[in-house]
This record gives C-alpha cells, structure tokens and sequence, in this order.
C-alpha cells in the first residue's frame, strides 16, 4: 500500500527559504498530515525568517513566535491555554531547529518531555546554527566544517543522540525521518497526532548553504544519509519499543560525505573513521530494535 | 471571609479569586508557599485551572506567554534569581502585549547567598515594559492581583505587583478575601481581541523591520500614559465593590507637610507609626507611599509634593555607580518643576537588614538638620 500525501497545502508559496531548503519541505508534508486544526510555535531558527516578515505569514494556521530557548515551555502553555477553555483537539507543533533544540532549548523541551505535555515536536535538523550564519551546535557531526569549527580545527566530537535523550524521557512517541521520503514522514505524523502526552520528530533537513551542496541535489543527499545509515529511519515508542522503518541499503559514507563541500578536508582515514563509526551505531541501533521485540 | 495569612497566602488567594486559568511557576525562597497553596487549590478543585509544574522559571515565564495568547488568564510568582532568569521573557511578554500578572517577592540578589528582602530585583526590570505595584500589605497584596488582571486586560501590557520578603510574604495579618462571585463581578471573564485560534489565524512576532518596531513602542508609551488613569478607575471600582482602595501614591499627612517620606513597601508601615509619633511632638512630617512605580504617576506626584519644602526618599535598593532608584525617578520627575526643592536620597534595608523606627527618625533627623543634601547618596545603618 502507498502512502497518500495529502494535496492540501497550508504553506504559501511566498515563503523566503533558500532554494532547496530541506526545512521549508519538511513544514509543508508535516502540516499536510496535519491539517487545519494546528497551531505552530516557532523558537528563533530559519524558519522565523522562511515564515515571512510582518505582517505576512507564509502559513496558513497560527503561528506564535517565541524566544529561542522556549518552544517546549511556549508550546505546553498553548496546549493549556486552549485546554482551559475547552479546546482538546487543536495541535500544537513546536518547530524547533537543531540549535534551538540540542542546546539551547533542551531544558524547555526536556521539562515538557518528562511532563508528558500533549505537544508535538518537531526539530528539523540541518546539523548548525543556519541562520547567524553556519555555527556548529551538538548536532553537527564529527568532523563538519562549519563557521567556528574551521577545517584545520573541524569538530572533533559525535553528534548529539537526542532520539535516546528523548527515549530517556519514556515519552509515548518518537521518530526520525527525512524529506526524501515523504510517505515516510507523513505516516509518521499523521501517527503521532493520534496519539496523546509528548511526541518529537527529529527531522533531517539538508541546507545548501550551510552544508555547501548546489540546491539540486538536497533531495539526493537526504536519501543517502539514510542508505549510509548515516541517519536511520526508525520509531521509539514509549522509551522502549524500537522498530527500523527502512532497511538502508547500506551504501558507503564516503558517496554522502563527497557531495558535501563541508566534508571536502576529509582524508580517505578519516571518511574511514567515519564509515566505522556509523557501523557501530547502526548495530546498536540493531540490537536495541531486536531487544524490544 | 476574613482570615489571617500570610502575604503568600494573600497572593495564592488573590490568583484564586481572580480566577487563573493557566498558572506556570518554579519554587524559590520565599515564594515557595504561594506554589504550594496554589498547586493545593488546583488539586482539590477550588480553582479550575492548569498548573504547569514547569523546570524553571525561565520556562514558567515561557509558559505563561503561550497560555495567555491563547486568550487564558495566566499567572506565575517568583522572587530574585528566578526573576532575573525571566528576564528576556518579561520583555517578550510585555512587547507581546500580554495581560500577565506576576507576583515578585522582593529578594536580594547573590553573590553572597541571600534570601532576605530589597528592591533591586524587581527594579532591575524596571525598562522590561511591565506595570510594578509595590504593596505595604497582605490586604494590598490580595487586591493587587485583582486589579492588575482588571488593569492589564484592557491596555494589553501585563503586571508585576511586589511584597517584601518575610516582612510580608511570611508575616500573617487578617485579611478579607472577597467572594469569587463578587469578583466576577469586578473581573469578567477575559476576552482577548487578538489571539492564538485556528478560526481566525494571525501570526504573531515575526519579524519586525525598522518600518514598524519603532511604532510597538510607541504604543506601548502611549498605553502606559492611559493606564495611570485606568488603575486610578480601577481602584475607585474596586472601592465601590468592595469598600477599599490603595492609591496609586498614597499621602499620609503629607498635605501641609514640611518634610515629605517618600517610601515603598513594608516600610510604608513603619514610617506611618514615626509620622503618626512625630506628628504628636508637632513636627511637621508627612509621607507618600508610591504604590504604582511603572507607569510611574509623575504628574501626581508632583501634585503631592507642591507645598513640601523637603522631600527624603528611602531606597531600599541601590543602582550601583547612580544611587537609589526611586530617588533617581523622584528627581528626574520634579526637574524643572520644584527647583528650589531639596530631595535627600537614602539608602536604607538592603538585603533585608531591618528598616525599624530608629532608622527612621535618623533619617528625619538628617533631613532636618540639613538645609540640602551634601551628597547625593546617603548610607543609613551601613557598617563603614
Ligand atoms: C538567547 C538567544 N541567543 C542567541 C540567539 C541568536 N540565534 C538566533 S537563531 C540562532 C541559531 C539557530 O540555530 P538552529 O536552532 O539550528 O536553527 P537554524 O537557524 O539552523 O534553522 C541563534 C544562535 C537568539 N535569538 N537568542
Ligand atoms: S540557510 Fe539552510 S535552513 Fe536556512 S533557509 Fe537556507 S537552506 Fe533553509
Ligand atoms: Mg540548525
């Protein structure tokens, strides 16, 4: 069976993200699946900007604009605000990038995970702070160039694991996915709105500026990020439950990294280095998915 | 009813009449009382709202914000560090337009630890654009919550109302918490114009270029000038309802007053004994208890102020490198006004060392015996 993506569209065309921007994709299948009935908190990322200057918005539904570090706690207060006064039904999406939710806003989401608050998260995650200009966060990977990790001082440490920060949170849903599967992404939304207390989505989202990639070939590198297992697709349930969404078919990193020119410093070793790294987590990844069921 | 609580109680209470939708707030010393009360409340049913057990306070500012864009009455309390954590959040509130109410037991800042009372964390928010009311009592404390949901629902800019440390928020007095049915009456439910709603969708803060910020705050300027008058009709409301007003700028004999207190908070109580004892040797003493600080009532004021031949203000607070901060405002407020009044600058109580009678009269007896003030800080009680 496939997946239908639903036609109706609640982004405008009149958004300003960069061509090829894997965030402004990733807004328009989430709030497909999830129709009319939602409310968007938005944290300082790309997306204040791709959203419109006022008094435009480049979305259809409501969209309140918060401080950096606050989409989890922003969110919680709209879900109790409408709740108070009798609406249960509305979805409140907090839409965070990567800075805004590995680092600065983890404690807001963290407090709101371990609350069970009946929110939706989303982090679309293009691997740097993109909008002061490519700055590295915890969810760049090892070894990135970015603005301040410089090639002859790359960064040096993993990325973050922030699907098992928020396993760690026994919260009822989590999942990761990406723009180049859209059946994909869209399943797995329209999932978490069924379901109740907190539900996060880690988003992979490719930026040609920030990753130094031409616009065109977005798509092609948010597909081989999950067939390297670079970036699995797969679903967290409850804290324990973890179930792989798509069998990657295991193509070497090095043909992910060399499209990327903040990869370029790279030496074979150090692509090397990469490849075992991205085994080793793949089978831990493996195991947790066999030991859960 | 009346009863005797605490000036946390007094808050708790006051957040229940006022009939809290969305209570958002993280414990610290000596506020936790209000949180506990209030999460008691709301367990047993006695107030129908959602208390976020949030994980800080920067968050339980982030949370009322959300709450009350959705149209819901929101309210938190806090104190010192937790104030200060706020901080960009209080500014994104205000410039939000958002009715908040916040009650701030005043605590001294840290390093070194303290827990005991001064001014300077709710001052240090002074330019964040919220309303500040500093209270004398539990009963101003109650009633404060109640008006400032009256006054910020209808200008859209939220409120900070303040209580001591200790000398208030543990310190019981009998107080008359009105009927909640009587308070509906006073307080209708809130109906916000503009908010978070999938019926009608706006986006709210996006990006604001030169072509438009400069006119949020000008509007912000503009409401905060009407909303002297609108507290000033809010407490003769009040008054009406419920048989009692504070003031914005309390005067207490100060009319025909040589020497004018100017003072705030708890001190406010002791000062009214000295004047009520100096009075009864014939000194010509007299007091103004500023209730209302942001906006602050310039104009009445300097109404208060016309036939006083010296004015001593008392700061239980300091702007380190300038002075006491309402002497700052005190005087900024009568330039060009009252040149040839003499205003004495005192800074008195800081990090709740006690302000009693005897410091009082020490300050009288300064300001008496001087023609001017020799220096535009004067230290009362310091340990040199
Ligand atoms: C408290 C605070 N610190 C810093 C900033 C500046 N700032 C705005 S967006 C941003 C980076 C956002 O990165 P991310 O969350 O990854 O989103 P992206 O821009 O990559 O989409 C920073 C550092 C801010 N707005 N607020
Ligand atoms: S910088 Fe990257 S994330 Fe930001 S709008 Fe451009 S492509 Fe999108
Ligand atoms: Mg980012």
């Amino acid at each position: 069976m496939r997946f239908q993506i639903p036609e109706h569209e609640l982004m405008g065309p009149g958004h300003v993200a960069c061509p090829g921007c894997g965030a402004a994709q990733a807004m328009r299948y989430v709030l497909k699946a999830l129709g009319e009935k939602t409310i968007v908190v938005l944290p300082a990322c790309c997306w204040s900007i791709i959203a419109g200057p006022f008094p435009y918005s480049s979305l259809q539904v409501p969209l309140y604009h918060t401080a950096f570090e606050t989409a989890g706690a922003a969110a919680s207060g709209i879900k109790a605000g409408l709740e108070i006064q009798g609406d249960t039904d509305t979805t409140v999406l907090a839409w965070a990038g990567d800075g805004g939710t590995f680092d600065i806003g983890i404690q807001a989401l963290s407090g709101a995970a371990e609350r069970n608050d009946d929110i939706l998260y989303v982090c679309y995650d293009n691997e740097a702070y993109m909008n002061t200009g490519i700055q590295r966060s915890s969810a760049t990977p090892w070894g990135a160039w970015t603005t301040t990790t410089p090639v002859r001082h790359f960064k040096n440490r993993p990325k973050k694991d922030i699907m098992m920060v928020m396993a760690a949170h026994k919260i009822p849903y989590a999942a990761t996915a990406t723009v180049a599967f859209p059946d994909d992404l869209v399943a797995k939304v329209q999932k978490a709105k069924t379901i109740h207390g907190t539900r996060f989505l880690h988003i992979l989202s490719p930026c040609p500026p920030g990753w130094k990639i031409p616009s065109e070939i977005a798509i092609r590198l948010a597909r081989l990020a999950i067939e390297t297992k670079i970036f699995p697709l797969y679903e967290i349930e409850n804290g324990e439950k973890y179930t792989i969404t798509r069998q990657p078919d295991g193509v070497p990193v090095i043909e992910y990294l060399k499209f990327q020119g903040r990869f370029k410093h790279l030496t074979k070793s150090q692509m090397d280095d990469i490849q075992d790294m991205v085994e080793k987590e793949w089978e831990n990844l493996l195991s947790k998915t066999e030991r859960s069921h | 009813m009346k009863k005797v609580i605490t000036g946390n109680y007094a808050v708790s209470y006051g957040a229940m009449v006022s009939r809290s939708q969305v209570i958002a707030a993280y414990p610290i010393t000596p506020q936790t009382q209000i949180v506990e009360l209030l999460s008691e409340f709301c367990a047993d049913g006695l107030l129908d709202a959602k208390f976020i057990k949030v994980e800080s306070e920067h968050s339980a500012m982030a949370s009322c914000i959300g709450a009350s864009a959705t149209g819901a009455r929101a309210f938190t309390a806090t104190s010192a560090h937790g104030l200060a954590l706020m901080h960009e959040l209080l500014h994104w509130a205000a410039l939000g337009r958002l009715p908040i109410v916040l009650a701030n037991v005043n605590r001294a800042m840290g390093p070194g630890w303290s827990i005991w009372t001064d001014q300077n964390d709710s001052l240090s928010q002074r330019d964040t654009g919220w309303l500040q009311f500093y209270c004398e009592s539990n009963q101003e404390i109650l009633d404060t919550i109640i008006q400032g949901f009256k006054i910020s629902e209808q200008i859209l800019l939220p409120t900070m109302l303040v209580l001591d440390a200790f000398f208030l928020s543990h310190t019981s007095e009998p107080v008359d918490i009105p009927d909640i049915e009587v308070v509906d009456t006073y307080l209708p439910k809130y109906n916000a114009t503009y908010r978070l709603s999938t019926e009608n969708p706006y986006a709210f803060g996006g990006l604001t270029g030169p072509d438009h910020y400069f006119e949020i705050r000008y509007k912000m300027q503009e409401t905060m000038d009407q909303a002297i008058e609108i507290a000033r009709q809010a407490d003769e409301e009040f008054e009406r309802i419920f048989g009692r007003s504070h003031g914005l700028i309390e005067r207490y004999y100060s009319d025909d007053a040589e020497l004018i207190l100017v003072v705030s908070g708890s001190i406010a109580s002791t000062t009214r004994d000295v004047v009520d004892q100096l009075r009864s040797e014939g000194r010509n003493v007299g007091m103004l208890k500023v209730r209302m600080f942001r906006p602050f009532p310039r104009q009445e004021f300097r109404n208060a102020v016309r036939r006083a031949k010296k004015v001593a203000v008392i700061d239980r607070n300091i702007c380190v490198g300038f002075g006491g901060i309402f002497y700052q405002e005190i005087t900024s407020t009568m330039y060009g006004h009252r040149d040839d009044l003499p205003i004495f600058g005192f800074i008195a109580g800081l990090g709740g060392r006690d302000v009693t009678p005897n410091v009082i009269h020490e300050i009288v007896t300064h300001a008496e015996t001087h023609d001017t003030p020799d220096t535009e800080i004067i230290w009362i009680g310091v340990k040199r």
